[in-house]
């Protein structure tokens, strides 16, 4: 035990020293939060439109006053006529333009209906179709409105309402999948490079010329990270509730168990991948390629699973941070019990396993 | 005690060493003296358990390398050819922790390690990557004596370190051999081989010689002379294609001759010199060392 206690500390010593570790130990998953939080979002807010209004009548006016009065949309300028539409979609500040056909009200009453255009600027089609549907949902809720005062025979219409995230906060998409991202990349990278840097230093040899034993050596190596990690997962669930408002509806113990079972799991990877590289540039490419990109592109914490091709969703269910991303999302979210994500924690605890076995029989008792 | 038998061994279908037979008494200093890519360092690995043998047999006091590679692990004290002790740790902190993961202290064996690392104590702060190499060494070697071990295995312990500092290290082994650890040293410095107590001289993978310094030398049959003079490149050049040569090797400033008949007829050599237009021809007879040896045995 006074050995391990040894060892631990030469770890916390190497880990301690070297800035550039500590760095992205703690820096990156701040930064990261932060970054997708705010930056790669899917929702609109503030969106500058335009308006021509051919009308200038009561109702016309009521519909701007209700659009503007979002805190989706502000308005840039008021347009005069159509020939205008061009030039101020190339001057690249208004993404949407409204035009009310003349005599708005008057068709209204008299027909029953009358005409908005909507035009919006597609250069970014995923803007412009949120921005299309928000405005017609804004404009729906107003017509609803006028139906209801006009006393219309009944209409049947469609309501959608988003559960666990009312208002498509697209935050809570990102922040568990960034804790996946997170805890993949420090724990698998950090372990596998602090692995390889004793065997290209050279000091790997005289561990093993120790009476030190294999399990000893990997313990020591994984727990000061298994700490760390721990403390980013904290970190970056108190940023999500107090940044960014994310909610945690279930069990924080839960929530806090299940994030050091993937931390072991990533632990676990990253020691396999060590056992297959001597040095800490191929390790560095290997955690890169190999965990990262497929956390982000196939865990289902940008691209939804379901939309891909069967082969690609065969070969996600085989990345361990997927399930991860459901139990994280089902715990902040929908508040679920353990009992309604033990089969995900079982693939956890099964890969977790998986990956340690195998590891622990390609660790070299030898140089060779 | 450590006894090798018929070891082999080969990376891929290179082969590294073979046929490597020798016996270390105990508190013996025994050296492996022999050039870069000899195999010396493969021959230690397998002694220390680090790699296996693909045959013959290893004992170190006792236990076998493959089988009790544990115990051995447990009683040898091993510095590798490369310094490898953690550089952004202090002297004090490596020290340390090598003494805890062999489960004792630095108190405990500061009898052993006192006269090394007293003198790198004033710098027990200084992290030990910002050494210089003579006090990497000796801090190595601190390191692979902090728990007492019993035969202690050091793979050019001596390689990029200053004359002073290397005499000084030779000079603590000897001391270390005094208090009854067989010491396994390799070099490819030949004039440290006659610090030893018995040396193997080892080229391409094969023991050529074992035997203590001084029989070696005297095992050295022919005569030697020293030449020199002022165009020692075409001296070398002329002395190669002489009748008369067996061998000729630069050594520093002179060439080692030896001639194939057993005396050197020294008028007929310099006659021979002259007409190739060498000028101040200097000829001595000399005593061969060890390194002329080591020449002939690989000729």
């Amino acid at each position: 035990m006074k050995r391990f206690i040894g060892f631990l500390k030469k770890e916390f010593y190497h880990i301690f020293r070297d800035r550039r570790t500590l760095i992205i130990l703690f820096g990156m998953p701040v930064a990261q939060v932060l970054l997708f939080g705010f930056v790669i979002t899917n929702e609109i807010k503030n969106v500058k439109i335009a308006i021509l209004d051919h009308s200038k009548d009561e109702i016309t006016k009521q519909i701007t006053n209700k659009i503007l009065a979002s805190e989706y949309f502000i308005l840039d300028k008021n347009l005069s006529s159509d020939n205008e539409i061009e030039s101020i979609f190339k001057a690249g500040n208004v993404k949407e333009i409204l035009i009310f056909e003349n005599n708005f009200a008057k068709k209204l009453e008299k027909y029953g209906k009358a005409n908005i255009q909507i035009i919006t600027d597609a250069t970014d089609p995923n803007t412009a179709n949120l921005i299309v549907s928000y405005t017609s949902a804004i404009i729906l809720n107003y017509s609803n409105r006028l139906n209801v005062q006009s006393n219309v025979p009944m209409q049947i219409q469609t309501k959608t309402r988003m559960f666990y995230n009312p208002e498509l906060k697209s935050v809570f998409m990102f922040v568990p999948g960034i804790m996946a991202m997170i805890l993949m990349l420090i724990s698998a990278i950090m372990t596998s490079i602090s692995i390889t840097r004793e065997k290209e230093m050279g000091t790997m040899e005289i561990l093993l010329v120790s009476p030190l034993k294999p399990a000893q050596i990997i313990i020591g190596k994984v727990m000061p990270y298994v700490i760390l990690s721990f403390i980013n997962a904290v970190t970056i669930i108190v940023l999500g509730m107090y940044v960014f408002g994310m909610p945690v509806q279930g069990s924080i113990p839960l929530l806090l168990a299940e994030n050091v079972l993937f931390i072991l799991l990533a632990l676990s990877l990253g020691i396999l991948i060590s056992t297959t590289t001597d040095n800490q540039q191929a390790a560095m490419m290997k955690s890169m390629f190999g965990l990262l990109l497929p956390t982000i592109l196939l865990s289902g914490f940008i691209y939804p699973i379901e939309n891909m091709p069967i082969a690609l969703q065969i070969v996600a269910n085989l990345m361990p941070p997927r399930w991860f991303i459901i139990i994280i999302k089902d715990i902040m979210l929908k508040g679920t019990s353990f009992a309604f994500v033990w089969k995900e924690t079982l693939i956890l605890v099964a890969f977790t396993l998986f990956f340690l076995i195998i590891s622990i029989k390609k660790f070299q008792i030898r140089l060779e | 005690m450590i006894s090798v038998q018929n070891i082999k061994k080969s990376y891929g279908d290179t082969l590294a060493v073979s046929n490597i037979n020798f016996s270390v008494e105990q508190a013996e200093l025994f050296g492996l003296i022999g050039p870069d890519g000899a195999g010396k360092t493969t021959i230690f690995r397998i002694l220390t358990s680090l790699i296996l043998p693909d045959e013959g047999k290893a004992i170190l006091n006792g236990y076998d390398v493959v089988k009790d590679y544990k115990k051995i692990r447990q009683i040898i004290g091993y510095m590798p050819g490369r310094f490898s002790l953690y550089q952004d740790l202090s002297v004090e902190e490596n020290l340390n922790f090598f003494a805890t993961v062999f489960g004792t202290t630095i108190e405990e064996n500061y009898d052993l390690i006192k006269d090394i690392y007293k003198q790198i104590e004033p710098f027990k702060k200084r992290r030990a990557g910002k050494l210089s190499g003579g006090m990497k060494q000796k801090l190595a070697l601190s390191c692979a004596l902090i728990h007492k071990p019993e035969i202690l295995v050091l793979d050019e312990p001596t390689t990029g370190v200053d004359a002073v500092s290397r005499k000084e290290f030779w000079d603590m082994l000897q001391r270390l051999k005094e208090k009854g650890i067989t010491i396994l040293v390799s070099t490819p410095y030949m004039d440290e081989a006659s610090l030893c107590d018995r040396v193997a001289l080892i080229q391409n993978g094969q023991i050529m010689q074992i035997d203590t310094p001084d029989n070696i030398v005297k095992s050295f049959k022919h005569e030697l002379i020293a030449v020199k003079t002022e165009n020692m490149h075409k001296l070398l050049h002329d002395l190669r294609n002489f009748s008369d040569t067996h061998s000729a090797f630069l050594f520093g400033q002179n060439i080692h001759y030896t001639s194939i008949n057993s005396k050197i007829n020294n008028e007929e050599l310099k006659h021979y010199l002259q007409k190739n237009n060498h000028k101040n021809i200097e000829i001595n007879k000399i005593q061969a060392n060890i390194e002329d040896c080591f020449m002939e045995l690989m000729t």
